[in-house]
């Protein structure tokens, strides 16, 4: 059992199941588009997992890369008449530039300086986007079209449910190789004490920054695979909400965990849905239930009940 | 020249009330490590809260007083029911509380006030003053005089007293506070209660200017963050220095730059400072024990 469950395979494995069995007990339509939603947001939120639960950086910008990710797909076809998938590598390819370029010296900073420095360009971005409407179509946002392939077209929300699935699943899976990998043990080593990393060799800065590129081409794949998905984009997904909503994903699922990145997003994505039937008290319930939450599950939701049911067995 | 000075006092205006919003981010970080992004709705409750007694007929000194009360509480009860049952969780863990509690706040004022946008009348008339050729509303002065009466009130708490130098003891060093028989979880409190109070006060002042809504705490938590970050987070003077400089770039920036990119400004010149002083204008860099 312990062999197995050490095994690097499991969760992506778990997930692809997970993906495939929900498909079975969908109702309705509406259920697979909230899905859908799930697994995009699950797939930004596992890359900003490798930054914060694995090598510790906070990141309060990372709408700005998921953004540009979404704009990228929005403005390329229409304007230049790219193809959407060519646009969406031309996004990822761009917003890990961007993450190259800002990623060295904002690195340096540390703990809150970091946070501050994060949402600094965080904003910039979303500013640039609600502005500039000539290219964006400013705070009204800007229609997205339809993704073709050889000639099929891919509409309705089951064929999004599984392509946005599948990118998630290979999202999972590229994560948890990356993270047992000496890349991956660099990283860990950084989080724990970066003095203590670098006296053994890791060059601390240089790892900081891969994973920052790593985290922001998710965020940037998983934002083009949004505006595909709902075929129109407005500011709010650069938005600092957005930012906000992605970290909190992260904590409440649990920091370091892949599935928990799942289980954060699917909690934060599906909870307004239920909870627009509370109508007016629907703040108060998100705000309730995320410090209930945070207070109850404090290392986040997958590894508090890990050692919770590893407790209990022992 | 009388340009100029209108942007300088557009900008001290604004500055002031984000300035307020860092101090009241620093008291409480400095008590207790916690960065709480609740603090921009004791603004909103502050403002909304008179608004609303001022409405029902309550005269406007006895409506601040209610405010101020009703956001010290909340302040109480947000340490107590929120910050420490989650003792000694991770930084981020709190934070996320905090904005937890944000989002909560939010809706309570969504239903106990309303959606709409309010504006209490000016203080002391709106004829505006004429300074140099700028035009000054007296309300503005009472924005800088009340932040300037706060300051000094402030120093001489933490100074002059026993419980504030208990305060400062607490933020020097928890464990030898505790050690000399200081009550950390009421000094704590205390920090949040006192935190509310100024985010109310700047609220309730700013209000004729700025109108209030439900809704205007994201933005002033996110200023005031960046205003004490830009001057060094735990540094009451960085704080206060840092809140007037983002006041002072923004009316600058809309004013000489672009009025659309005016948020914008600010956080430029946040990332540059900090590409150079990582620590903030006045921080002190952090040595880390290995």
């Amino acid at each position: 059992m312990r062999k197995l469950m050490s095994n690097r395979l499991v969760v992506p494995a778990f997930l692809a199941l997970l993906v495939v069995a929900l498909a079975f007990v969908m109702p309705s339509n509406f259920y697979f588009r909230v899905a859908a939603l799930v697994w995009i947001s699950a797939l930004a939120v596992i890359g900003l997992n490798l930054l914060m639960g694995f090598a510790g950086q906070v990141s309060l910008g990372h709408a700005g890369f998921f953004g540009l990710g979404a704009y990228s797909v929005a403005i390329l076809p229409a304007q230049f008449g790219l193809h959407p998938v060519i646009a969406l590598i031309a996004g990822a390819a761009g917003c890990a530039l961007l993450a190259f370029v800002v990623g060295r010296p904002i690195l340096r900073l540390k703990g809150h300086y970091l946070a501050v420095a994060t949402l600094g360009f965080g904003i910039l971005v979303s500013m640039v986007i609600s502005n500039e409407a000539w290219l964006t179509g400013g705070p009204d946002g800007m229609p997205v079209s339809r993704l073709t392939l050889f000639g099929w077209r891919a509409r309705g929300a089951d064929t999004w449910y599984w392509i946005t699935g599948g990118l998630m699943v290979v999202g999972a899976l590229l994560a948890v190789n990356l993270v047992a990998s000496p890349t991956g043990r660099a990283l860990r080593a950084l989080h724990d004490s970066e003095v203590a990393a670098r006296v053994v060799g890791v060059d601390v800065a240089r790892y900081k920054l891969i994973v920052f590129v790593i985290s922001a081409i998710y965020a940037s794949v998983a934002g083009s695979a949004l505006a595909l998905v709902n075929g129109f984009i407005t500011p709010d997904a650069a938005g600092f909400l957005h930012s906000i909503q992605l970290v909190t994903m992260v904590v409440l699922g649990g920091m370091g965990s892949i599935l928990g990145s799942v289980v954060g997003a699917a909690v934060l994505v599906v909870l307004p849905q239920v909870l627009t039937v509370f109508h007016e008290y629907e703040h108060l319930m998100l705000g309730f239930m995320m410090m209930a939450f945070m207070i109850l599950l404090r290392s986040g939701i997958v590894p508090s009940l890990s050692t919770l049911i590893a407790g209990r067995r022992a | 020249m009388a340009e100029f000075l209108q942007f300088c006092a557009s900008g001290l205006t604004v500055g002031a009330v984000y300035a307020l919003v860092a101090l009241g981010f620093t008291i409480i970080y400095n008590a207790s490590d916690v960065v709480n992004f609740a603090q921009g709705e004791f603004v909103m409750i502050g403002g909304m809260t008179t608004v609303f007694a001022t409405a029902a007929g309550v005269p406007l000194p006895a409506a601040v007083l209610i405010a101020i009360l009703a956001a010290m509480a909340i302040g109480l009860l947000l340490h107590r029911l929120a910050i420490e049952p989650a003792r000694g969780a991770s930084p981020v863990t709190l934070i996320i509380i905090t904005i937890g509690a944000s989002i909560f706040l939010r809706g309570l004022a969504q239903i106990v006030f309303d959606k709409q946008f309010h504006s209490l009348p000016s203080f002391s008339g709106d004829t505006p003053i004429n300074i140099g050729g700028a035009l000054v509303l007296p309300q503005s002065f009472w924005v800088l005089g009340g932040a300037l009466v706060i300051v000094i009130a402030l120093w001489a708490f933490f100074n002059r007293t026993v419980i504030g130098k208990a305060v400062l003891a607490t933020a020097a060093n928890r464990l030898a506070a505790r050690l000399v028989g200081i009550n950390t979880s009421f000094v704590i409190g205390l920090s949040f209660v006192l935190s509310a109070a100024i985010g109310a006060i700047a609220g309730i002042l700013v209000t004729p200017i700025t109108l209030t809504s439900y809704d205007i705490g994201t933005l002033l938590a996110l200023k005031g963050f960046a205003a004490a970050m830009l001057g060094g987070m735990g540094n009451p003077i960085g704080a206060i220095i840092g809140g007037l400089l983002v006041g002072l770039l923004e009316a600058f920036g809309a004013g000489y730059i672009s009025s659309t990119y005016k948020d914008a400004m600010a956080f430029i010149v946040i990332l540059a400072v900090l590409f150079v002083m990582p620590c903030g204008l006045l921080g002190r860099a952090s040595v880390e024990r290995v």
